[in-house]
């Protein structure tokens, strides 16, 4: 297999896109500049897909647990936390780069052809660390104890961070009902000029939301060391060619730390690997 | 940063065997927090906020 069939990548956005369709399928809400309101709302869906999204059939984990933290009744959020170790102990940062909407569309941003894309610069390291900070100030402290008189704390990350909440609800909305179009203020700006960096550095970073910003993506990265869905490496096989670590775009050596918190299982360091030493405990994967 | 042992030991100085058993743990874990969240009521919560149009979220409110 030549090494352009290898780095192919069209079957994993296949899944992405079939999943981002799957999850955003409300058409009617298009239509009529509405969102759905139905029971599966109840549910949150794995990726970071905006519940004010006119197609979301599902809610967004890290609205729901700011919406949890912030409410005056309850300030643990068992039922979100929950489901975040479910699926970050099953599958680490798989949702990352299988299911999430967000991280698709940075994916495809990034084929653009640009004069020089980066991979690394001085800091980046440290920038990574800035997710963490994100998840924990705006995600849980904001919302829980910066609040109103009634005791409730509004979702600080969706109000002054989320470029997913206004690319996926905050642009369809606004251009569906002219009743918002009237209400928009200097907030809806922020969050545009937010959105308008993160795609245009998408172009020229690969995923720049997810290494740096993204909430949700810190939390399952604290659980992939420890994930069910793994990769291994078979020391015996493996001639420390190196061609896993230069086709990483999230800049992991997959042979030093197979299961590194940056990983988003994406699957080219296995499809690559000359000799098959890099695998995952459920076979051969991302083909 | 260190190298993964010939055991197959990580950075976290885990075998693959006992991080998974303990990934698997966790989900359990995880599984009986949905249930004490659900049962305690917080799946309303999640409802109600998702079912309105979040202003937050989109830049208006």
């Amino acid at each position: 297999m030549d090494k352009k069939k290898r780095t192919n990548e069209w079957g994993r956005h296949r899944v992405q896109i079939l999943w981002a369709f799957l999850s955003n399928s409300y058409l009617a809400g298009f239509a009529k500049g509405r969102i759905y309101q139905g029971k599966l709302k109840n549910l949150c869906v794995p990726g970071l897909n905006c519940y004010s999204c006119p197609g979301a059939l599902g809610s967004c984990p890290v609205g729901a647990m700011q919406a949890v933290v912030g409410s005056w009744n309850f300030k643990l959020a068992f039922y979100v936390a929950g489901f975040l170790m479910f699926i970050g102990a099953l599958t680490g940062r798989f949702v990352c780069g299988w299911l999430c909407p967000f991280g698709l569309i940075q994916d495809l941003l990034h084929k653009i052809p640009f004069l020089k894309k980066i991979n690394t610069f001085p800091g980046d390291r440290l920038l990574r660390k800035m997710k963490y900070v994100i998840f924990l100030v705006f995600v849980l402290l904001m919302p829980m104890f910066v609040v109103d008189l009634l005791g409730q704390g509004a979702p600080y990350f969706c109000k002054l961070i989320c470029p997913a909440g206004t690319l996926e609800g905050g642009l369809p909305l606004v251009l569906l009902n002219k009743g918002m179009r009237g209400a928009i203020g200097w907030l809806y700006a922020w969050k545009n000029v937010l959105l308008a960096v993160i795609l245009i550095l998408s172009v020229i970073i690969y995923r720049p939301f997810c290494k740096y910003i993204c909430p949700l993506g810190a939390v399952y990265s604290l659980f992939q060391p420890v994930s069910v869905f793994r990769y291994k490496v078979d020391q015996e096989l493996c001639t420390h060619c190196g061609a896993c670590a230069k086709v990483c775009k999230m800049q992991v050596n997959p042979v030093k730390t197979p299961n590194h918190p940056e990983c988003i299982r994406c699957g080219r360091c296995t499809k690559i690997c000359p000799t098959g030493a890099l695998n995952t405990n459920v076979g051969k994967f991302g083909k | 940063m260190k190298e993964k042992n010939k055991k197959g030991r990580e950075l976290s100085g885990l075998s693959d065997r006992t991080a998974m058993k303990i990934g698997i743990g966790i989900t359990i874990l995880g599984l009986i927090f949905m249930a004490f969240g659900i049962w305690r009521g917080e799946m309303a919560v999640v409802f109600e906020k998702a079912v309105n149009i979040c202003m937050e979220c989109i830049g208006i409110g």
